[in-house]
């Protein structure tokens, strides 16, 4: 029996009890698996999560969602719901008319609170019933009577480019609070295209003229959910003081600014508390049902909770699925030279985040390798189906397969290994690969040499088995604008404020980790205090695998700034000029004397408990300027098995690379690669949403499986590479989006080795691979 | 209810969870997917998993229950897969964590010696979208370890 490779967090890097020892690198709490932060609350069932939050005086909202696909509301009446014993508001999109604003969107303001004038989607929210509890409020959606006039509908993206298709949308919305990065077309809308992007550099028709091979191809990538165990919800308490929320949000700032836009209301009067989050990676990102619930408490006057289902969670955000034509053309030596695709996605009813899904596909197919030109166009498409946003890692993993099935067709083609065709096309660390862009900032020549030799590359292989290689690179770390507080106190203990949200990445640990290091103290001495928005500074998002890179390295600032603080008030106690005063790891020094941090803020303010706090932002400038701050990759091998009788389709070797400069945690960031493969392993093998018509058909847990213990290779291996090359505090760089993406095309190529046959349309269910090795089982009969 | 004996009025179609989390404000105790699929409410009735969002308040009365707040023996010390979960990362946003302790119990309980494969098997109707699986399996071996 194969036994499990990973190695467990003490193994790791050294236990908690040995944090104060520092390690070869110099470092006594970071570098180190410490013990997470948030793991005895969560252990004990003892962490409070937004459903767990209650208030006096609490009511319940539940929400009329919409049966059709595309209509107009005629009239909506919701006397017989008023009337219910126990129903305190109805909420539909009349009451909108006298707000700021009826529509939100942080992209494009595309997004109504409530559908108001037609409903584009079956499962749009279409009123909303507050009660004394939640069953009332649900028995009263079936008193509201809604008359519709339906209109024709488009589902597909075919069907929505077609000549005289309706619109989804007819005119054209404000910006919202993200302009410049995502180039959505806010012009009156004569089309259902979204968004359209390009990137080119060089003359690729030259290129593709002067190509000794040239390979095309269509892929496809499902419909698919993130799926967060935990459901959307979202708590809401309008007053006349403003708003206070509590919401599952990863992005609570950029919630505050769409619920702030709704109301008309400043920046301050808006309050988002975000709990503890159970589970993002992309469907808790940007807003969600938070304008809902807000309008909800804003009419009945009284704090309201909003707790979706999972299903109605489906309803409320997928992801992008695509289509994509690509081509790639090398020359007599097997070398790049250009590369062009189309990328469709099908972005539902609402932008959401697809504009910048969209754009970053267009950036994503390219991967680290060199090429004499590209030219990528992506379409992010209007559709009457549910609003499709972000997905771990922003539009990779719907350009992955492409992207990455395609070069192990080629390599496939030419006759070479796919580890030797991609040696030689990738490129190196430091290489500007993406004109005006950030050169690499990964190895990832190194990281995949040493992917496949964990895997056993060249091993001979098994009957029906295969293995497969990926390789490709994010532009991570989104917008680089940040800002972190540290409070020292007389008793020595410390305190981070931060505005990023933790979901369960570890940013809490991770962020006390670089505290603790700065101030030579403990774990257990430092507190970690995050998203309110009233009480801890801006973070832009939690997301784009941003925080332990950009917020650490504006925490570690602010360490840094809190010590040269305590240096001037040392100065001051000893009379000694600020520049004679040392900074040691646990104080300060000065002609053979001592203090301790906490103890010369309590000598300089004669007040034991007095407290100083540092403070330290960056922006896109000096070091941050050149976007991205690093380029992250994501790379996997697997070895598969294909059972050519039934197509079932079994991964049983997995192996991960983070080339993550340092591992602030090495235990938690193994644990991100791992879960990051697991979900592309769910895709790869069979997430797919369906739509039957106008209806999603599979939009719940019993129908979408997401994977289970059984599907996990017990031979999975995670690899950290620290070259200490980034941007983050002390090398670091971000994780998490991980090697989700490439599973599906190392996946492919599992199979092709296993069965001769190549898959484009993901996810390989063993229907679809059973008829894949038929067909060309029947065309080499006739052949 | 974890050791103590509770007397509180129900209506018939209460769900234990709702019973759980909304009367007595143990909200450990989390609700997922609501049908009986993900596990994540599990507890223990009589030691046997149930699945607290479809299972009736009123069928537990004269019954055992344990949810996550009773796991440990006593405050200041953590049951062994706590302590487990804690050491090999068996978790990141927690909200599956209440459910798999208990399930993971219950195999303890019922079969101490469970192989990979058992536990695996197990384990399969608590899902989890953060973990990778793999430090669960991890942990509850390392309980067996201590075990044997």
């Amino acid at each position: 029996m194969a036994s499990n490779t990973r190695k467990s967090p003490s193994a790791a890097n050294g236990a908690a009890s040995q944090e104060a020892v520092p390690d070869e690198l110099g470092f006594r709490v970071v570098h180190h698996s410490v013990p997470r932060k948030d793991g005895p609350q969560k252990v004990t069932g003892r962490a409070t999560y937004t459903a767990d939050v209650h208030i006096p005086r609490m009511t319940y909202a539940k929400v009329l969602r919409s049966e059709l696909a595309h209509a107009r509301i005629v009239s909506i009446d919701t006397s017989a719901a008023l009337q219910r014993p126990g129903v305190v508001a109805v909420v539909t999109g009349q009451d909108l008319m006298s707000l700021n604003m009826r529509n939100y969107g942080h992209a494009v303001k595309d997004h109504p609170v409530l559908a108001y004038d037609k409903v584009r989607y079956i499962g749009e929210p279409v009123a909303a019933v507050v009660a004394e509890d939640e069953t009332t409020a649900q028995e009263a959606l079936a008193d509201i009577v809604v008359e519709y006039e339906e209109l024709s509908a488009v589902i597909t993206v075919e069907e929505a480019l077609a000549e005289g298709a309706p619109l989804v949308h007819e005119q054209g919305y404000d910006q919202g609070v993200s302009p410049g990065h995502v180039d959505v077309d806010t012009s009156n809308k004569r089309s259902n295209v979204c968004q359209e992007n390009h990137v080119r550099w060089g003359d690729v028709d030259a290129a593709f003229a002067r190509a000794a091979r040239v390979i095309k191809g269509d892929y496809t990538y499902p419909m698919t959910f993130a799926y967060p165990m935990e459901p959307y919800v979202s708590i809401a308490d309008y007053t006349e003081e403003g708003l206070t929320m509590y919401s599952a949000a990863q992005h609570l700032y950029m919630v505050r600014n769409d619920v702030a836009g709704v109301f008309g209301l400043p920046l301050n009067r808006v309050r988002m508390i975000t709990p503890f989050i159970g589970g993002g990676y992309g469907a808790k990102s940007y807003t969600k049902i938070e304008p809902l619930t807000a309008v909800c408490s804003w009419k009945a006057r009284r704090p309201v909770r909003l707790q979706l289902t999972v299903e109605e969670s489906i309803l409320t955000t997928r992801a992008d699925d695509s289509k994509v034509h690509i081509e790639t053309a090398v020359d007599e030596n097997g070398k790049l030279l250009a590369r062009r695709a189309m990328i469709y996605l099908n972005t539902g009813a609402f932008a959401e985040n697809s504009p910048l899904v969209s754009s970053k596909t267009a950036i994503r197919i390219i991967g680290p390798y060199l090429y004499d030109a590209v030219d990528i166009t992506s379409y992010a498409i209007y559709t009457n189906t549910c609003p499709a946003s972000s997905y771990r890692g922003f539009g990779i993993s719907q350009i992955g397969l492409p992207a990455e099935g395609q070069m192990n067709e080629l390599a496939a083609m030419l006759g070479e290994d796919s580890l030797q065709f991609r040696l030689k096309n990738l490129a190196d660390s430091g290489q500007r690969f993406f004109p005006k862009k950030r050169p690499l900032t990964a190895d990832v020549k190194g990281d995949i040499i040493k992917a496949t030799e964990a895997l056993g590359w060249n091993d001979p292989l098994p009957p029906n088995r295969g293995r497969g290689l990926g390789v490709l690179v994010t532009d991570a770390g989104a917008v680089p604008v940040g800002r972190s507080e540290v409070r020292v106190y007389g008793d020595g203990s410390v305190t981070v404020f931060s505005g990023s949200t933790e979901m369960g990445q570890g940013s809490m640990t991770v962020l006390a980790q670089i505290a603790a290091e700065e101030f030579g103290t403990s774990m257990g001495n430092v507190r970690v205090m995050q998203s309110d928005t009233a009480l801890v500074p801006f973070a832009r998002s939690t997301g784009a695998d941003r925080t332990t890179t950009l917020e650490g390295r504006t925490v570690l600032q602010a360490c840094v700034e809190a010590k040269e603080q305590i240096r001037v008030m040392a100065a001051d106690i000893w009379e000694a000029a600020p520049e004679d005063i040392v900074l040691e790891p646990t104080g300060v020094m000065s002609e053979g004397r001592r203090m301790g941090w906490g103890e010369v803020i309590g000598k300089y303010f004669d007040l034991s408990d007095m407290e100083v706090t540092g403070r330290a932002h960056i922006r896109q400038k000096d070091e941050f300027a050149e976007l991205p701050p690093w380029w992250e990759p994501a790379i996997a091998a697997v070895e598969v098995e294909v059972n050519p009788d039934t197509g079932k389709v079994t991964v049983h070797k997995l192996v991960t690379v983070a080339d993550i400069g340092l591992a602030i945690n090495p235990a938690t960031s193994e644990g991100q690669d791992l879960g990051s493969a697991t979900m592309g392993i769910g895709v790869a093998l069979g997430e797919e949403l369906v739509y039957d018509g106008q209806q999603l058909s599979n939009g719940s847990i019993l129908d979408y499986r997401i994977p289970r213990f059984s599907d996990v290779p017990a031979n999975s291996h995670g690899i950290l590479v620290e070259n200490q090359d980034g941007i983050g505090p002390y090398g670091a760089k971000g994780i998490g989006d991980g090697p989700t993406s490439v599973i599906c095309a190392a996946v492919a190529n599992g199979i092709y080795q296993a069965t001769g046959v190549w898959l484009h349309d993901a996810p390989f269910t063993p229907e679809r691979v059973w008829r894949a090795i038929r067909e060309q089982r029947a065309a080499q009969a006739q052949g | 209810m974890n050791g103590v004996a509770v007397e509180q009025e129900i209506e018939p179609q209460e769900s234990l969870a709702s019973f759980l989390r909304e009367r007595l404000r143990l909200t450990g105790t989390k609700v997922s997917c609501d049908v009986q699929v993900c596990g994540a409410c599990t507890v223990l009735v009589d030691g046997l998993p149930v699945s607290a969002c479809t299972y009736l308040a009123y069928e537990a009365r004269d019954r055992d229950v344990l949810t996550v707040e009773g796991l440990a023996p006593s405050d200041g010390e953590l049951h062994p897969l706590q302590r487990a979960f804690l050491e090999d990362n068996a978790y990141q946003c927690g909200f599956c964590t209440s459910g798999m302790l208990l399930t993971a119990k219950s195999l303890l309980d019922t079969n101490p010696t469970a192989t990979e494969e058992e536990i695996v098997e197990y384990m399969d109707g608590n899902l989890c979208r953060c973990t990778g699986y793999r430090p669960i399996v991890a942990a509850i071996k390392r309980v067996q370890g201590e075990l044997a």
